[in-house]
Formats: structure tokens, sequence, C-alpha cells
């Protein structure tokens, strides 16, 4: 078990000739929530897979807390496993009353016995979820988890990925291009583009964040024009000293 | 233990049941027919017990053969030479098939021959066969064997190809080593299409046996089609007959009652037990 920080530094990696990754440094704190925001291509998922430890080709310095779970974009249940069964999948001990437990924390444990290809899209991903936290991680790596499912049940997921992270305060990395579910759930976005750290923004409004506060849509406009998305609908500065 | 809910099956109207149960029966009319002028043709002479004995012989021929004890003794031979057979052939393809399917040096090393040889008319090498290994009971389990293990080998190694490397990934993401990830997600993951190889694989080897036991035996189905022809006993030949053709569809509906039980996490498997 190891506590301690997310720390990367000078990473790079290359697919043949096309660099993914380059200089790349980044720190996450024991139990801080940072949301990696960046366009398709940007590197982000990559960056997710080296520190989840799926990417053997990577150069430089990795550490991170262990151990760490992943939940991945689809869910990758084995269909051929009942619900609990997936997540206590590669559990010693005491498997089946961990995995039940695990079930109960994402409000799932009516559906232990299912069989996965009967779960909705929003269940599944639950037990995503739960086959991740079963394993008590001290780093929690998130995936595009709710990219796939509908408007409200992603809205539920949030509160409830709020709630077992303010339960068991791992270090969260979320890898999204939502830039809301970034400003709604973590501490830190991170921007990347081209391969490396193009900025970072604290988000320093307490939760749950009110979406119509001026620190959130402050944040926001800043996330938006460091993703290279400028609204149209800015108040002027003059308009502001003028007030 | 929760089950999940089941959704209740909707009750057929009377009326339809009716239909349905006409249809069913609309489709015996013709072979029902067939069987009626096959009869007509026998009692009339016009189809010589010589060529073919009529459907009433028959029926009495496979009571007197069953009563007798003959048949069940011959079907119990050949019984034990396609299950000896199956079970040397099966294993076989299934053992290529992981080596082949698990490393790359096993598939560079299996994979070629196995392909030249799957070419093969298998049912042409009896000659070979008889010169090998003479004329005993071994050629006849060699046939068995060898057509059985090639379906199996072919459907088991394109399962385990196709099995989802995002969630072999997934599996070593949680901690899953080598031997458990061939266990719990790519076995699994396969089981499917080598269980349809399986059904494959049971037609080859009651067709094997049936070219097998014709070739030299003292026993067995085919034994007691080839001394009946001796004799001229249409009737025997085609008890005989009709004894593979059940004894292929009850293997069949073995595999299929398998496929039922090992594959009911399939959505298709799912919603027909509902």
């Amino acid at each position: 078990m190891n506590g301690g920080p997310v720390r990367v530094r000078d990473l790079a990696l290359s697919f043949g000739e096309s660099p993914i990754l380059r200089d790349l440094d980044l720190d996450i704190a024991p139990g801080e929530f940072v949301a990696l925001l960046g366009r398709s291509g940007s590197g982000k998922t990559t960056l997710l897979r080296v520190l989840a430890g799926l990417e053997q080709r990577a150069t430089g310095t990795v550490d991170v807390p262990s151990p760490s779970a992943v939940v991945f974009q689809e869910p990758r249940l084995l269909p051929w496993k009942r619900v609990w069964e997936n997540v206590a999948l590669g559990l010693r001990d005491d498997s089946r009353e961990r995995a039940l437990a695990a079930l109960a924390e994402v409000e799932l444990v009516q559906r232990a016995s299912a069989w996965p290809l009967t779960l909705s899209g929003g269940e599944a991903q639950r037990a995503g979820l739960a086959r991740a936290l079963v394993r008590e991680p001290r780093f929690l790596l998130l995936d595009e988890p709710f990219a796939s499912i509908d408007a409200l049940t992603r809205l539920k997921m949030h509160e409830l990925v709020l709630a077992l992270w303010g339960l068991h305060r791992p270090s969260v990395l979320l890898v999204t291009h939502d830039v809301d579910e970034a400003l709604v759930l973590a501490d830190r976005a991170v921007v990347i583009d081209g391969g490396r750290i193009a900025a970072q923004i604290e988000i320093d409004a307490p939760r749950p964040r009110d979406q119509s506060s001026p620190v959130y849509i402050q944040r926001r406009r800043e996330l938006l024009a460091r993703l290279g998305v400028v609204p149209q609908d800015l108040p002027s500065t003059f308009a502001w000293s003028a007030a | 233990m929760i089950e999940s809910a089941i959704l209740a099956r909707p009750r057929a109207s009377r009326w339809k049941r009716i239909s349905v149960d006409a249809k069913i029966a609309r489709r015996f009319i013709s072979p029902i027919a067939i069987l009626l002028v096959w009869q007509l043709g026998s009692t009339y002479g016009i189809i010589p017990a010589t060529k073919l004995a009529s459907p009433a012989t028959i029926l009495v021929t496979f009571w007197s053969l069953l009563a007798s004890g003959e048949l069940l003794r011959d079907l119990g031979v050949s019984l034990g030479r396609v299950l000896v057979g199956l079970v040397a052939g099966v294993s076989t393809g299934a053992l290529l098939a992981l080596v082949a399917g698990l490393s790359r040096t096993g598939d560079d090393a299996v994979d070629p021959v196995m392909q030249g040889l799957r070419t093969l008319p298998y049912l042409g090498m009896s000659p070979l066969l008889i010169l090998w290994f003479g004329i005993g009971e071994f050629p006849k389990l060699a046939l068995v064997a060898f057509a059985s293990a090639f379906p199996v080998y072919l459907t088991l190694l394109g399962g385990i190809r196709a099995v989802d490397p995002k969630l072999i990934e997934a599996a070593q993401a949680f901690g899953l080593d080598r031997w458990q990830t061939i266990r719990e997600v790519i076995l699994p993951g396969a089981l499917a299409p080598a269980l349809v190889g399986l059904r494959y694989a049971l037609g080859a080897a009651w067709l094997s046996l049936v070219v097998g036991e014709q070739i030299n035996a003292d026993r067995g189905i085919g034994y007691m089609i080839m001394d009946a022809r001796d004799f001229l006993r249409t009737d025997v030949i085609v008890v005989g007959l009709l004894v593979y053709a059940l004894l292929g569809l009850g293997t069949d509906a073995i595999v299929r009652l398998v496929e039922r039980r090992a594959l009911a996490w399939r959505p298709s498997i799912l919603r027909e037990s509902r």
C-alpha cells in the first residue's frame, strides 16, 4: 500500500514516428480530484493508460500510489460472469462479500446475480465503478466513464462518484471531454494538448457547485479559452469597467 | 441469492395455439403421404423387397432386432467407437488449438500443418490406415478421431483469436495473471464457437464411423448393414441407417443442451428461457 502522490516527470511516448506524449510533468496530491481535458488525439487517454500501467513503452519517471484501479469508457464486464463475479475478479479473500459490499455502495446490489448483457448502460458503468472500488484504490483512474450514458443518469453518476470519493478519498484522475463534468467534480482541471500539459486551472469553489455562481462561470470561461473555444457572448471588459 | 427479474411469458391466446398446431400438422402431411405411397408400392409388388423393404417390414424388423438384443449389442459397439474416437480427436484438436491460439511459436509450428492436413479427404485415407494399422479396431478409431479433430481445432482457434483484446486488457488491469486470464477470459470467450465446432465434429465422427465400420468389422451398426447386404435384407439396412440418423440427432441434442447451460449468459438464450 502506497498512499503517496502521483508524480510524473519527462514522460514521453511515441508510436512509430509520431509522438503521442512528450516532456510531460504531472503531480496529483493524495486525495486530490483532477480532471484531464483535451481534444481527441491530444494524448489524454494514452496518459491514463500509462498511469494505469497498461502502456509499457513510455519513457520517463512515473510514480503512482498503489493499489490503483481503472474504470474504462466501455464497462468491459466479462459477459459470461455474473455482475458480482465481475466485481470480484482477481480478488483473493472474501471476494463475494467484498463484491456485494462494493455493489451496495454503487446501489446495484439487487442486480448482483444478473448477467452483464442484461444491464442498462448506467448499471453496467456502476458495476465497472464497483469493480474498481472493491480494490480500495489509493488512485482511481476514470477513462470517460460517463461518456456513453444519458444526461440524467450522468448527473446521478456525478453525485455518486463525488460521494464515494468523499468517503474513500483516493486520488482521482478523470479523463473527460466534458467541461462541465470537470468543473462539477474536480479540484483541478488539467488541459493536455499535443501530448503535453498546456494549462492547469484550480477550481476553488465549494461543492456541491452552483453552475450559475460567478466563480463557476469564470472558471468555465477560462477553461474553454484554454481549450481553444472562445464563447461569442463574452461580456467585453468595457462593459465591466463601466458598471 | 438475488435473481434477476424474469419477465412473465405472455400467454398465447387459444386461437393462436390452435393455428400453431395446425401449422405443425400441415408439415406432417407430405412425409406421411410418401410413407403411404411407399407402403402401397411394396404391398402391390411395385417396389421389390430385395431393393427396398416396406415401411411396415422395417418397423417389424426394428422391433425384432431390438428384442433379440442384436441391435443393442451393435449399437453399444458403435457408440463405444464413436466415444473413444471423439475423445481422442476432440482433445487433440482442442489441445492443438490452445497451442496455436495462445503462443506465436505454437501458431507457427501447428497451424500450417493443421491447415495442410485439413484439406486431405479423410474418408479416402482408409486404405492407408488399413496398411498402417491393419484391419482391427484402431483404423476405425483413427478415422473418427481424425475427422473430429479439425472442426474443434478450427472453431476453438478462431474463437480464441476473436476474444475482445479490451477484455483481456481489463483482466490484466485487475491483476489476473496469464493463466487466470486464459481460464477466466479467453476460454469462456472462445466457448461458443468451440461448441459449434463440437457439433460439426459429432457429425463428422458418425460419418467416418459409417465408412470405418463398412471396411472390415465383425460388430457395430455398419457391420450389421454390410452383413444384411449379403443376405439382401434391405429392411435391416434401413434399420441400420435409421439408427445412425437417430444417434446423430441424439448426440447433437446433448451438445445443444450443454450449449444452453454453458452459454446461459448470451442474450439469445436469455430471451428463449424467459
